[in-house]
Formats: structure tokens, C-alpha cells, sequence
């Protein structure tokens, strides 16, 4: 695997593979910081992240690779600088590999065809963030062994969610089923064609859930008139203590992160027994440790 | 050059005077002098062998955007007339939103002064509704109709205000102008970037949904049957509306069509990943938008192929796809593609060639079109099964942003002849022209 821009695409023996070197990693292993010795990867957050941008922070020093750390801010994209000219710039210091965040879907792809070296996608606008579904994925396979037959739930804001693209793909190459929820005006069209069932009512299809995952509701999305008002979202489609009741016993409740707690997810319910938010989040290292190896081979 | 010319033994295709064989041109001081069944014999004239050709009227894009003033990076008139006698082009209609906008004389006259001093083809103006392109105030519709503008449009830009567009549609009749519109309902488009659909979803790009042409067609429909006036719908791209606009022929209203080469060949999955050059407004639609269109250039529905050329360099494209420029360049392989639906067996040459000629020039009001005796001598020689690849690089455009590049065409052109010179022949501009 040259880049990783997308899920879309991938088969299930190329997860696997990931999913089997994270797992490797996780447990401690071989001492791998030998692995990028001496390399340099760059981190190139054109939008805020913390999670993402640590993650792989900490993935690449585990690998003993330098990180060169590159955000926006006083940058000289504030200056007009096209984002082209900026990552042939930065390529010109020698990186192995560059991972990007960027507020534009396909970002990383038009990098991806002007630059030698490897390009991760760490976050596309609405398209895709694949580190997140991988580490989702991995989350669920320590918990179930096997995702093949099982039902993953993601309610929220689909059509803007780079985490429920990713997860639809992932998610359902992997084996289970992906249930799609949401009012109708975030609901894109053709997502049934990706293998996805869609629903706009959250407590018809609580019950059937191995896991639900909540998606974050954007702040920017109010006032686009999408919705009314996040305190109606959160009335339809927020997972409170109630609908957390009316879950399977064993179900799990999971988060990309950052939560709007008390908007899509009820701080009780985040914090509760079900959840496994912490746990993606811890995961999150290890899948990512197995990207980088697997794009600086 | 002698200024008698014959066009010998080419096979004439001319829809206007129903004419299709094989026939003798003679041009005479650049107008058409005799078409003739028999071989002509004529002592001074130029002779040119066009056995195993088409002769055709030359052809007339009502939809063109020539860049100068303001953008000269991107396109000259030089270099746009260039690329229109490369395609076949004889006449261009050059839209207003140069930098300054043609919304004055000023600017129509050095539009003209540079059309003149290239010396290529025809450049018919197109001014502006309103004052630079804003929607707010109407432009002087008679000086610029003075200055030689042939229809008055906002292009790339709807008129908004539907009391603005009612009264434009009404004063234009004062010059009998016809009023070219841009359909888009921009509360509707939104920030959307392509088609909304499958592909625009796998994307996570924002669509653009078909409403947001039809609701304004709709109401440019309703607008025009209460006004009277007369309405030219540039690059219709969906099939709801081409069901309004047939309609409305139908009873009779003065509603005239074009549509353009990428939205009758290519559907919205042509973004691929990312491809800015399959970025356009209207988008790209879906396969049975294509199949719409094809069928609304077949009857009659639609008057004209129109490229919507619109060249851009790679700043505007080779950026992230949501900010990215639209528009295509189209001149140069409008001809191939627009024949692809001859040899697909969608349209006989008679109605491809219409579509190219007749068409245009009767939904403006353009000399031209057709090679009656007495018409200018604007002809287009084609070799109709030369097969060639599409290569960018060797436009005479300046820019390359095409979708096109690499792809199999058949049917080139190999002259062109404005007033009876020729300007284009082989690959090359002539330079005696």
C-alpha cells in the first residue's frame, strides 16, 4: 500500500493485515523503534485535530521516527500559498511520509499525485478519515473476535461525516451490517449502494444494535437549516439514558470524538458501562503504528 | 490568394437549403457563388479537391468565453479564435464576463478591435444584463446593442431577482434581443460543488441537485409567457428541464436551447477522483440527464451545441476540488465528440450539422449557417473519418483544462474558411490570412 487515502476500496485481506499488525502492537511486541530510524514524518494539519494529530505523533516515535509538526496557524498558507506548493516544500526536507488533515475532501488525493513520497489521510473534509475506522474496527474485533454478522449503528449527521463514509466501508468489508441514521436532510443519496441500510428513526432500530456509534453534530451545521435546533437533534436522534435502556445488554456505545455531551450523547451514557470511546482512543496508537509501517515499507 | 474559389466534389451538408451530396462550391469575393450538382469548371478559380469531405457551413458557438480583457493568461481573443477555426468554428459569440465586464460600449469596442486585428473568425458580443454582472441594475441594453451585442446574458451567473428578469425580458424586446440566462437557483446549489448523487456522497463532495436549474427554468418559463419576450436557456443539463422547455415550445412561447458536448457525453462519475477538470457549472449529471439531452438536440428541443469554452490555467484546477474553478475548454473537440453521436447512431449528420450551424445561427439572428448563394463564404472542410487523440498540450488554446485529453475522436477538421479566406488548414493557422 503506497497511501492510505481511503477505505473505499480496500479489501478485506488489506484490513486484516492492518488490523493484525495493530493488534501486535498493542500487545507490546518486538521493540519496533528501529523501524523508521532516522526518518522523518510529517504531520500536516491544515484543520485542528488533537486526537488524530498525537495519535500519530505518538505512532511515528514509537517507530523512532522524527516528526515534523506543521499546522496552519502562522503558517505561510495564511499568506496565499497554494496547497500544492506548500507540501512540495515541505517534501523537499525529506519526509517519508506526510499525513494530512484537511478541511477540502480530496485533499490528500491531489497530493497524493504530486509528491514521491507516501501520503496518509488523516481526516478529508466529508469524505473520509480511515485511521478512525480503522481503530474502530480494531476496537470491536478485541471486543467480538469477529465483526461478520454483527450490527454497527451510526446516527448523527451522515452526510457531512468523513467517520461514517470511512466506517460504511470498513465496517461492511469486514463483514457486518451498517445501519445509517439520521433526519432525511442528512442522509445523503446512493448511501444504499455502499451496502448500507438507512433509517431516519433511531428507536426502531436501537434494539438490533451490536453497537452504536454517535457522531458529533457540528456546530457549524446550525443555522443551515439542516435541522432545527440541536436541542430537537438531540431529542430525535441523541442517545440518553433512556434508548441506552432499550440497547441489548452487551451492546457497546462508541464515539469518534470531540462529544457535544448532552447533544448527541448523554454524558451518563458516554461515561457508562456500554461505552468504549476511552478505549478507541487508546486504540488509536497501535492501528496507527501499523499504517505507518505498512506505507513506509 | 485568388478571391474565386471552388470547393470541388465535397459532399455539401447543408440543413438550412436541404441540401445533402455531392456538389461543386464556388466562392466568389467571399460569399457563396454557385452550389452545383455538375462539376464547375472555372478559369481563375483556386481549386481545392474536397472529394471524400464534407463541406459544411461553418460553424457557430453561441457560448464562448474569450478571457480578454482581464484574464489574457488564460485565453486571448488572438488565441480563442485561434482554437475556434482549429474546431471549426467560423463565428463565436464572446460572453461578457471579462474583467471589466462588457456591460458598456468601452469594452465592446475593444472586444471588436481585437476580434478585428486577429483576423480569424467571427466575434459576436454578448453584453451584460446587468451592471457588472451584479443582478442589481440593468447595463444600457441599447448601447450596447449600438456597440453590436447580439444577446445580453449574466452568464455564470443567474439573475436572481425574478422582478429584474421580468423587466429585462420586457426591454429587451425593444431591440428584439434575445435574453441568454444562466438557470440557477443559488439557494438551491448552495455550496455545492458537483452533481448531488452517488458519486457526489462517495465524494463527500456538497451537491448540486437538479432543482436547482429546473426551479429556474421554470420560473424563466412562467416570466416569459407573461412577458412576451424572447429567452435563450444556455447549457441546459437536466432532463426536468428540457421536459419544461419542450413544453413551452410547445405553446409556442420564444424559447430557444443549447446544449454543450460534456453534458451530452459525460456523467457526474467523470469527477473519478477529484478530476477538477470534470468541474463545471452546471455539473455533470447523471446518465439519463445525458440521454435527455441527446434526445431534446434530436427534436428539435434544443437549437444549438454551444461549448461553454471556458478556459482556465492550472491555478483555478490543479487545486483542492472545492475550490477549484468551473469550466472546461471545448472548442477544439467539439466537432469529434458531437460526430460520436452520429456514428453511435443517436442523431443522422444532417441534424449534428445543424445543431453546429443552422441552429445557432437562427436562435440569435446570425448571417451565417448555411451556404445558400449570396451567404458569406464561412465554410468548414471536414474529414469525417480521420481518427485522432485528443492531446491538450497541442491546443491552440492556452489553456489545457479539458476532460478529453487522451481520448479517440473521429472527424476532424481540415479547413476553415472565414469570408472566403482560408484561416485554418492541416493543423495549422494560415498565415497569410
Amino acid at each position: 500500500m503506497r497511501h492510505l487515502l481511503g477505505i473505499e476500496g480496500l479489501r478485506r485481506a488489506d484490513i486484516e493485515a492492518l488490523l493484525g499488525r495493530a493488534e501486535a502492537h498493542l500487545h507490546g511486541g518486538p521493540d519496533a523503534s528501529h523501524v523508521l530510524r532516522g526518518r522523518v514524518i510529517a504531520n500536516l494539519f491544515f484543520e485542528d485535530s488533537t486526537r488524530t494529530r498525537t495519535s500519530f505523533e505518538m505512532a511515528a516515535h514509537a517507530l523512532g521516527a522524527e516528526v515534523l509538526n506543521w499546522t496552519t496557524a502562522g503558517s505561510s498558507v495564511s499568506k496565499g500559498e497554494t496547497l500544492l506548493d506548500t507540501v512540495r516544500n515541505i517534501e523537499a526536507t525529506g519526509p517519508v511520509a506526510l499525513i494530512i488533515r484537511h478541511r477540502s475532501s480530496g485533499a490528500p488525493h491531489l497530493v497524493a499525485r504530486h509528491v514521491r513520497c507516501a501520503v496518509v489521510n488523516a481526516g478529508d473534509g466529508t469524505h473520509e478519515h480511515p485511521s478512525q475506522a480503522l481503530l474502530d474496527a480494531f476496537t470491536l474485533r478485541r471486543r467480538w473476535g469477529s465483526l461478520d454478522g454483527r450490527t454497527v449503528l451510526i446516527v448523527g449527521d451522515i452526510l457531512h461525516s468523513r467517520v461514517a463514509r470511512s466506517n460504511l466501508h470498513c465496517l461492511t468489508t469486514l463483514g457486518a451490517k451498517v445501519v445509517l441514521c439520521g433526519p432525511p436532510t442528512l442522509l445523503p443519496p446512493g448511501l444504499e449502494s455502499f451496502g448500507a441500510e438507512l433509517t431516519t428513526s433511531l428507536d426502531a432500530v436501537l434494539p438490533r444494535a451490536d453497537a452504536v456509534m454517535c457522531l458529533r453534530v457540528q456546530s457549524e451545521r446550525q443555522g443551515e437549516n439542516f435541522f432545527p435546533s440541536a436541542r430537537e437533534f438531540s431529542r430525535l436522534y441523541g442517545l440518553n439514558a433512556a434508548r441506552a435502556e432499550r440497547l441489548k445488554p452487551e451492546a457497546l456505545v462508541m464515539h469518534p470524538g470531540p462529544m457535544n455531551r448532552g447533544v448527541e450523547i448523554a454524558p451518563a451514557v458516554a461515561d457508562g458501562s456500554r461505552s468504549v470511546i476511552l478505549e478507541q482512543v487508546a486504540h488509536g496508537v497501535a492501528v496507527r503504528r501499523a499504517i505507518l509501517e505498512e506505507v513506509c515499507r | 490568394m485568388s478571391s474565386t474559389i471552388l470547393l470541388s466534389r465535397g459532399r455539401v451538408v447543408d440543413p438550412r437549403n436541404g441540401v445533402d451530396g455531392v456538389r461543386d462550391v464556388l466562392v466568389r469575393d467571399g460569399t457563396i457563388a454557385e452550389v452545383s450538382e455538375a462539376p464547375l469548371e472555372v478559369r481563375d478559380a483556386r481549386v481545392v479537391d474536397a472529394t471524400g469531405k464534407l463541406v459544411l457551413p461553418g460553424f457557430i458557438d453561441l457560448h464562448v468565453h474569450l478571457r480578454e480583457p482581464g484574464e489574457e493568461g488564460k485565453e486571448t481573443i488572438l488565441t480563442g479564435c485561434m482554437a475556434a477555426v482549429a474546431g471549426g468554428f467560423t463565428a463565436v459569440v464572446a460572453m461578457p464576463n471579462t474583467r471589466p465586464v462588457n456591460d458598456s460600449v468601452l469594452v465592446s469596442e475593444y472586444v471588436k478591435a481585437k476580434a478585428r486585428e486577429a483576423r480569424l473568425c467571427h466575434v459576436y458580443l454578448a453584453g451584460a444584463i446587468t451592471k457588472g454582472l451584479q443582478g442589481e441594475e440593468m447595463a444600457e441594453m441599447g448601447a450596447l446593442v449600438g456597440a453590436g451585442c447580439v444577446c445580453i446574458t449574466d452568464d455564470g451567473r443567474p439573475v436572481m431577482n425574478a422582478g429584474l428578469m421580468r423587466r429585462a425580458l420586457q426591454y429587451a424586446q425593444l431591440f428584439n434581443l434575445p435574453v441568454m440566462v444562466h438557470e440557477e437557483d443559488l439557494t438551491l446549489s448552495g455550496k455545492g460543488v458537483m452533481n448531488e448523487g452517488r458519486t457526489s456522497t462517495r465524494l463527500g463532495l456538497a451537491g448540486i441537485p437538479p432543482s436547482a436549474e429546473v426551479a429556474m427554468v421554470a420560473r424563466d418559463m412562467v416570466l416569459l409567457e407573461e412577458t412576451k419576450g424572447r429567452l435563450h436557456v444556455a447549457h441546459v443539463s437536466c432532463e426536468g428541464s428540457l421536459r419544461l422547455i419542450r413544453e413551452a415550445r410547445r405553446r409556442g412561447l420564444n424559447v430557444t436551447a443549447e446544449a454543450t458536448p460534456h453534458h451530452f457525453i459525460l456523467d457526474d462519475e467523470a469527477v473519478g477522483s477529484y478530476d477538477t477538470h470534470a468541474r463545471m457549472n452546471p455539473p455533470l449529471r447523471t446518465r439519463r440527464d445525458i440521454e435527455a439531452v441527446r434526445e431534446g438536440l434530436v427534436d428539435g428541443t434544443i437549437d444549438a451545441i454551444a461549448t461553454d469554452h471556458a478556459p482556465h490555467g492550472v491555478l483555478e484546477k490543479q487545486v483542492e476540488f472545492d475550490k477549484a474553478w468551473n469550466g472546461v475548454v471545448g472548442l477544439e473537440t467539439a466537432l469529434g465528440l458531437t460526430l460520436s453521436l452520429v456514428r453511435e447512431g443517436v442523431m443522422s449528420l444532417q441534424r449534428a450539422v445543424a445543431l453546429l450551424t443552422d441552429g445557432p445561427a437562427r436562435a440569435f439572428g446570425l448571417p451565417g449557417g448555411h451556404l445558400a448563394v449570396g451567404a458569406p463564404a464561412d465554410i468548414t472542410v471536414v474529414e469525417p473519418d480521420a481518427e485522432w487523440t485528443v492531446d491538450s498540450a497541442r491546443f491552440f488554446s492556452r489553456s489545457r483544462n479539458t476532460p478529453f485529453h487522451g481520448r479517440r475522436l473521429t472527424g476532424r477538421v481540415a479547413q476553415t474558411w472565414v469570408s472566403g479566406r482560408l484561416v485554418f488548414e492541416d493543423g495549422h493557422i494560415k498565415e497569410s490570412r
